[in-house]
């Protein structure tokens, strides 16, 4: 069955089954591994993107629900968002695995509240999980995007 | 007979790998393999030597023979070259190194990343190799020239000389590929250091991870590749009887349903319809041996084996005359679980086996290993086997076993085809190595003023190291289930440590820090329990009974092997200040302290925890100490800090994997809980000590500190001394 959808900008149609996670929409059929793959419940975050605008987890995101809206990875956040920068320059990722689900969760926050506090992070933050450590430095990132223009 | 296979190429790789475990001296390989450039077909680069490469169009590659897995080696280990061989480290590029008797870990004795060791094992080795490499490229611009290499000079990749001579790396390199390798390699003093220890450095991987681009196993792709699900026996030693597979194989797009050793492969040509018609198989499980296990049984049959008098590790005096001297003798037991390692990125490997040649892609710490085991897996010979190493998703010692491997390259040859195989979260759950259970007794004998005068110890848990590498396991002592104690820090004249090995028929494996977890966690808790018992301040009791100069352990090769004494009391006098030790706390709030010293660093915590009524229990802070000698990413071994204190607290607080008919009970984040950020200590003061000593690991030896520090701080705040982990409500109400 053939899906439109717009992702990262552009008008994208896929042939898949329309019960196919979002997921594994981008990652396999159009070939995008920014987003990942972490626990297929949406327990982990580590699959999240923006489904018109908003912060979803596409392992639990079916294709045929996505037709006609506007997605955005990892990879359409386009390298220079606020968040990208910040997190470069407090060099948050550790292996990195979770976080282009994080920053994306991230993006999505700042989109909402322009300056979030400890606790509008801990509650906006606590379904993206990272084994490495790295929720220090995710804070402070957070709040340094916040500052940048 | 597969097994037998696999073990035979184990103990192969082990003669080729020379001695595992033995903190041998570093060295310096030569390269192996032709040294001369070749310009042309041979990727446009010439070697000097086996971690550099540098490239004729003078971009020059330093090759990381670690996984990257978060510990940060594909910067730290460029860091260690490029400081010698003065290039510029924002300008290098990064490659992973292919398995290679030249890439040895020379502290593990095989290419591995583990142990805290990468730095530790590249300190002297890849300087020299920068260092040794820049010799050369000197000696052939000098050569050119007519002039003597010390009349030249060589910074940011290029070579001046005299008259105002210049000439690049790259415009060199072919000769100096050639040029005889220097015997005398003269290091920089630390004064010079430009790169080593400098706070400024940033991770050279972070654009990658931050637009999403860092390719990690997961992501792999090669053409014609398709993609495995699997279903494996839930079982511990499971193994499949029948299957029917009628209506998975219906499912658009499978193109093979495939026995192999462990289970049943759907393969299809995309992940998701793989997955579906996975849950459409039918499988009759053999449950084999395990097929009743339960913790019951696991924790009766560790109660029994730890009646055995097991081996001893450690023994000076005799403990029976220290234990009759004393006025009084105090004894606890710690029981700690089985814990998963849970690494975010799922085992997955792409395989693709051919008749006379197989391709392996995938997160592995043990690349060296997989050629031998892949050959054993197919039929084929290791040197038909070729490994490439992607990013990891986390490791945390899971990645040391390479069974994912053999399992995709077994789907593969059955199926024909290449294959990208993927286990769910639950998958990956299920089948871990886990950390060892195991039951840690002590009995201290002490004096009137509570002063150690015998002290008594007795581990009984299962052996790693007696499946992975039986050849380092001798009378009955397995030489990574005693480290964190081995290294007693403390003054007792009477002391005796054995082991009990006691296997309980769950598959465990080196999980971050490995029995520092078991032996200094419980060993940490029980000092604090004689320093209540003995009324003294908790540190104040530690500095009075350090020991400043035993050296007399030989098991924990991976310790600092030198008397540690003075730098233990600096940190914990550190903490002591940092922490604002021995303020008031209110009702409901502790703190502890515990102290370790492993992988050659030394680390104090303080932990100040709240614990509510209901034994709910929230870090409010931890201040860490940590002597680690000379860093080489300051900021990364911040976070290597910061990541030991994450990944110890969720162990501790809620880390437990539990077996019911031969059957791992967790299965996803739901009720394994990992940590998440509004659980994470909102304070982390993380303190270095300032020093030129040659560099500790820091990967690992934070974890255990932490956990023992909340312990003993929960401790503190309620008066309830738990002995038995994780510290969850109900562990906490029945101590």
């Amino acid at each position: 069955m053939k899906i439109s959808f717009q992702l990262n900008g552009k008008q994208t149609s896929v042939e898949v089954p329309p019960d196919t996670p979002l997921l594994w929409v981008v990652r396999d059929t159009l070939g995008m591994t920014g987003t990942k793959f972490g626990c297929g419940k949406a327990l982990c975050g580590a699959c999240t993107v923006h489904l018109n605008g908003m912060a979803i987890r596409s392992c639990q995101t079916q294709i045929g629900s996505v037709s006609g809206q506007r997605v955005t990875t990892i990879e359409g956040l386009g390298g220079n968002h606020r968040v990208q920068r910040a997190w470069m320059a407090l060099d948050v990722p550790q292996c990195g695995y979770c976080q282009p689900g994080q920053m994306m969760q991230a993006a999505a926050l700042l989109a909402n509240n322009k300056n979030p506090s400890d606790d509008d992070i801990d509650a906006w933050m606590s379904g993206n999980i990272c084994r490495c450590g790295t929720y220090p430095r995710i804070r402070a990132a957070i709040k340094a995007a916040a500052k940048m223009a | 007979m597969e097994n037998m296979i696999k073990n035979e190429a184990r103990r192969d790789f082990l003669k080729v790998g020379g001695t595992v475990v033995g903190g041998l001296t570093l060295g310096f390989y030569l390269p192996s393999g032709p040294r001369v450039a070749r310009a042309d077909g041979g990727g446009g680069y010439a070697s000097p030597n086996a971690w550099i490469r540098v490239g004729l169009d003078n971009v020059v590659t330093i090759m990381v023979a670690r996984s990257e897995m978060g510990q940060d080696v594909y910067t730290s280990l460029p860091i260690l070259v490029a400081e010698e061989l003065e290039v510029d480290i924002n300008r290098i590029k990064v490659a992973f190194a292919p398995p290679a008797e030249v890439y040895i870990n020379a502290l593990l004795g095989g290419q591995i990343t583990g142990g805290s060791t990468s730095v530790r094992d590249g300190w002297e080795k890849l300087r020299i190799a920068g260092a040794s490499a820049r010799m050369m490229l000197v000696a052939a611009a000098a050569d050119n020239w007519g002039v003597s290499p010390g009349q030249c000079k060589a910074q940011d990749g290029a070579i001046t000389g005299p008259g105002g001579r210049r000439t690049t790396y790259g415009q060199v390199a072919a000769k100096a590929a050639t040029m005889e390798v220097p015997r005398d390699v003269p290091l920089k003093p630390a004064s010079q250091f430009k790169y080593i220890g400098n706070v400024k450095i940033k991770r050279l991987d972070t654009e990658a991870k931050v637009k999403g681009t860092a390719q990690f196993g997961i992501d792999t792709r090669v053409p014609g590749m398709m993609y495995a699900a699997v279903a494996m026996p839930p079982m511990i030693g499971g193994r499949v009887k029948s299957y029917d597979d009628s209506r998975a194989k219906n499912v658009p797009g499978v193109k093979a349903v495939v026995q192999y050793s462990r289970g049943v492969a759907v393969v299809a040509d995309s992940y998701w319809q793989a997955k579906k018609a996975k849950d459409l198989l039918h499988v009759e499980w053999d449950g084999g041996p395990n097929a009743d296990l339960d913790m019951r049984k696991i924790w009766g049959g560790l109660e029994e084996a730890a009646k055995q008098p097991g081996a001893v590790f450690r023994e000076h005096g005799n403990i029976d005359t220290g234990m009759a001297q004393a006025s009084r003798t105090i004894e606890s037991e710690y029981r700690l679980p089985f814990l998963s390692h849970s690494p975010m990125e799922p085992q997955n490997s792409v395989a693709d086996v051919r008749a006379d040649k197989a391709t392996i892609i995938t997160p592995t710490q043990f690349q060296q290993l997989i050629p031998h085991v892949v050959a054993g897996a197919t039929g084929l010979k290791p040197e038909q086997v070729e490994v490439h190493t992607t990013f990891l998703g986390g490791g945390f010692g899971r990645r040391v076993e390479v069974d994912y491997a053999i399992d995709a390259a077994e789907i593969s040859k059955a199926a024909g085809m290449p294959v990208k195989m993927i286990w769910s979260r639950e998958d990956d759950m299920m089948h871990d190595s886990y950390r060892p259970a195991g039951i840690f007794k002590f009995s201290a004998g002490v004096d009137n003023s509570g002063k150690l005068v015998a002290f008594r110890f007795h581990s009984t848990s299962p052996s790693i190291s007696a499946r992975l590498f039986p050849s380092i396991v001798a009378d009955g002592i397995d030489p990574f289930a005693v480290e964190g104690i081995d290294n007693f820090p403390y003054v007792s004249p009477n002391l005796k440590f054995t082991y009990q090995m006691h296997d309980t028929g769950v598959q465990v494996g080196y999980w971050r820090a490995v029995s520092h977890n078991l032996n200094a966690v419980a060993l940490e808790g029980f000092i604090d329990e004689l320093a209540v018992a003995a009324n003294k301040d908790p540190i104040q009791y530690r500095l009075d009974m350090l020991d400043f100069s035993s050296t007399k352990h030989q098991w924990s090769g991976l310790s600092a092997g030198v008397p540690v004494g003075a730098r233990m009391k600096r940190v914990l006098e550190e903490v002591r200040t940092k922490s604002g030790w021995g303020k008031r706390m209110p009702a409901g709030k502790g703190m502890g302290v515990a102290v370790m010293e492993g992988y050659n660093t030394v680390i104090a915590m303080v932990a100040e925890v709240t614990v509510s009524p209901n034994f709910d229990v929230v870090v409010d802070k931890v201040t860490a100490v940590v002597d680690a000698g000379q860093l080489v990413h300051p900021d990364q071994a911040l976070a290597q800090m910061q990541s030991n204190i994450n990944y110890g607290q969720a162990a501790c607080l809620w880390g437990e994997i539990t077996i019911r008919n031969g059957t791992v009970q967790q299965t996803n984040f739901d009720n394994y809980p990992v940590g998440r950020i509004n659980e994470a200590p909102k304070v982390q003061d993380i303190h270095f000590i300032k020093s030129d000593a040659t560099p500790g690991g820091l990967g690992e030896p934070g974890t255990p500190v932490v956990q023992v520090a909340i312990g003993n701080a929960i401790a503190a705040a309620s008066g309830k001394r738990v002995r038995t982990l994780p510290f969850t409500p109900e562990n906490i109400r029945a101590a």
